[in-house]
């Protein structure tokens, strides 16, 4: 056996190889492919709090099986509850989405077209937040926008309002922690596409006649196109499941599914439910995420060249 | 005049986003400070909350168990991370090669809501099989290990990219073996990266909630969780000190580590250069 491992091991270049694709590929087979198929299997198993496993290795009776696995997904389609969520949820990331596109595109724009000496330290500056708690910052804007917070009590002493606005807990708030936390994934990814942009193709535009809004529109955006759609994936992704910035910014009318998944499992202790919800947000994200990988090998692609 | 106006359009732009972007820190920074307990109203300098942050024995048992799970989540994150980095890097064609690439990066993406549920579950089920593993340091270290090994091949695979080959190649035709090549002028190579992947899945993994909430057990409760279940019920001046802190331990760390391996860069630079012209 051990000689069989120092044989493996001392063999060179082609077991090397082997080796090294092999640890990474078994971790994340187990530690990531697996468990989407344990919950996948849970999704259409009984709903048994005590034990949520009871009768998912029995295959007994084909139709029974039938019947309750998809007892869950039927009841969350039928369910106004569930379908509002969802429907909430992708709202929410949608509007996070093109407000990080409204702010971040601009934003990546004017760090690309900066001095080639500054720009290190404003890309450092977009990622430093990165290195501080997101928990922390997001705690923050709780007591910016509580009612006794900063923005009521600027607003209140500059005498621009005489009550103060409820700002927190609501779809504003939320929005705000959710513009403030994704922000930088949408700019990264721009900055990058826009960075690499050759500057003869705005020359030759101008040089054709083109206004420089002109050019803008129809040579800088089209070709960030890859760096748009990036960042859109990777804003709007993270933010359908988004669950911590809701809990402490949204309130009563931010329904989103990351809570109720969260609940089905935590207060509800109803495992194949909460799975079910689980296997319905994967199924929402396969779209966007096949988008993203395409685009990101295709950003990877062009920076090669 | 209009290239003017569009300067001053960008710099504004720029300052506004930066601004959003430090306003919370400057925040939680300013009122660690603050005396009065009434939450966001400044009323005169004060260290008292740093003084009940050192007696809060929940968050100081919490940030012990949290920084033990980030040493380590950081470590394995590297290690796994440079392989599947170089995995992706190097090896162009093998069976399965977009199931891995996939794999590698769906965990950015990927809310952490079902990340944390499925991990549970998978643990749950092995618990069942085999008796172990408890929940606790070991699942959440697991749990962050899996996100953070997503990040850490991101950084070290963009290193990798932009490194130049010609350096293995000449050490392959000097008579390198791979492995040789990997230790001698690879790794030396992408010493910056494994630092910055470091220390970012250190601060990632010092910082998770919902993976941890997950996965931990009773009696396990991370810094953050405790930070979380508080801020879910209001205001809390101590949890404006311990932002504070992190913070400044964490700029004294990127900042020091960020001059130090700029330093290292621009050494290294200069011996190449020296070498090229010495021939």
């Amino acid at each position: 056996m051990i000689s069989t491992l120092k044989h493996m091991l001392t063999l060179r270049w082609i077991t090397g190889r082997r080796f090294v694709i092999s640890v990474p590929f078994a971790w994340l087979a187990a530690t990531f492919l697996l468990p989407f198929l344990i919950v996948a299997r849970i999704s259409f198993s009984e709903t048994d709090g005590e034990n949520p496993f009871g009768n998912l290795m029995t295959y007994a009776d084909g139709v029974f099986n039938l019947k309750v696995k998809i007892a869950n997904y039927l009841f969350i389609a039928s369910d106004d509850l569930y379908v509002l969520t969802y429907l909430s949820s992708i709202k929410f990331a949608l509007i996070t989405t093109l407000f990080c596109l409204l702010i971040g595109y601009p934003f990546a724009y004017f760090m690309a077209r900066a001095k080639s000496t500054v720009r290190p330290v404003l890309l450092m500056m977009v990622m430093l937040p990165f290195w501080t708690s997101f928990l922390l910052r997001i705690y923050a804007w709780k007591g910016i926008l509580a009612n006794q917070g900063i923005v009521n009590h600027l607003l209140l002493s500059l005498g621009w309002i005489s009550e103060p606005l409820h700002l927190m807990n609501t779809q504003f708030s939320l929005l705000i922690g959710m513009v403030y936390a994704y922000l930088p994934f949408m700019i990264l990814p721009l900055y990058a596409n826009l960075v690499k942009m050759d500057m003869r193709f705005l020359e030759a535009a101008a040089d054709l006649g083109a206004t420089p809004l002109q050019a803008f529109w129809r040579i800088t955006v089209p070709l960030s196109k890859s760096g748009i759609i990036a960042g859109s994936m990777l804003v709007f992704i993270p933010a359908v499941g988004e669950y911590v910035i809701p809990e402490l910014l949204g309130g009563p009318e931010t329904l989103m599914i990351g809570h109720v998944l969260w609940d089905e499992f935590f207060t509800n202790n109803d495992w194949p439910m909460a799975s079910s919800v689980a296997v319905v947000v994967i199924l929402l994200i396969l779209v966007p995420m096949a988008i993203l990988n395409k685009y990101q090998a295709e950003q990877r692609e062009g920076g090669r060249a | 005049m209009t290239s003017m106006f569009q300067r001053w359009f960008g710099r504004g732009w720029l300052s506004l986003g930066y601004l959003f972007l430090y306003l919370p820190i400057i925040v939680l920074v300013v009122f660690s400070f603050n005396s009065s307990r009434q939450d966001m109203v400044w009323s005169g300098f004060s260290t008292q909350w740093y003084a009940a942050l050192m007696h809060d024995d929940e968050i100081i048992s919490g940030f012990g168990l949290s920084l033990r799970i980030a040493v380590m989540t950081a470590c394995s994150s590297v290690l796994l991370g440079t392989f599947a980095a170089f995995v992706l890097d190097r090896y162009r064609r093998f069976p399965g090669r977009t199931l891995f690439s996939g794999m590698a990066s769906a965990p950015l993406v990927m809310p952490e809501v079902i990340i944390g549920l499925s991990l549970l579950l998978m643990l749950v089920s092995v618990q069942k099989m085999f008796g172990f593993p408890e929940r606790g340091a070991a699942t959440i270290w697991l749990g962050h290990t899996l996100l953070g090994m997503a990040y850490a091949t991101v950084v070290v695979q963009s290193r990798l990219q932009e490194m130049s080959k010609s350096l293995e190649e000449a050490a392959m035709d000097l008579g390198c073996k791979p492995r040789q090549v990997f230790f001698l002028v690879t790794l030396p190579n992408i010493t910056q990266a494994l630092a910055s992947a470091w220390l970012l899945t250190f601060t990632l993994s010092l910082d998770d909630v919902v993976l941890s909430a997950f996965l931990s057990g009773p009696g396990s409760s991370t810094m953050p969780i405790v930070i979380f279940s508080r801020a879910r019920l209001g205001l809390d001046p101590r949890v404006n000190a311990v932002a504070a802190l992190t913070i400044l331990v964490v700029s004294i760390g990127v900042i020091a580590s960020s001059l130090y391996m700029a330093r290292a860069e621009r050494l290294r630079q200069k011996q190449i250069s020296a070498a090229f012209k010495g021939e």
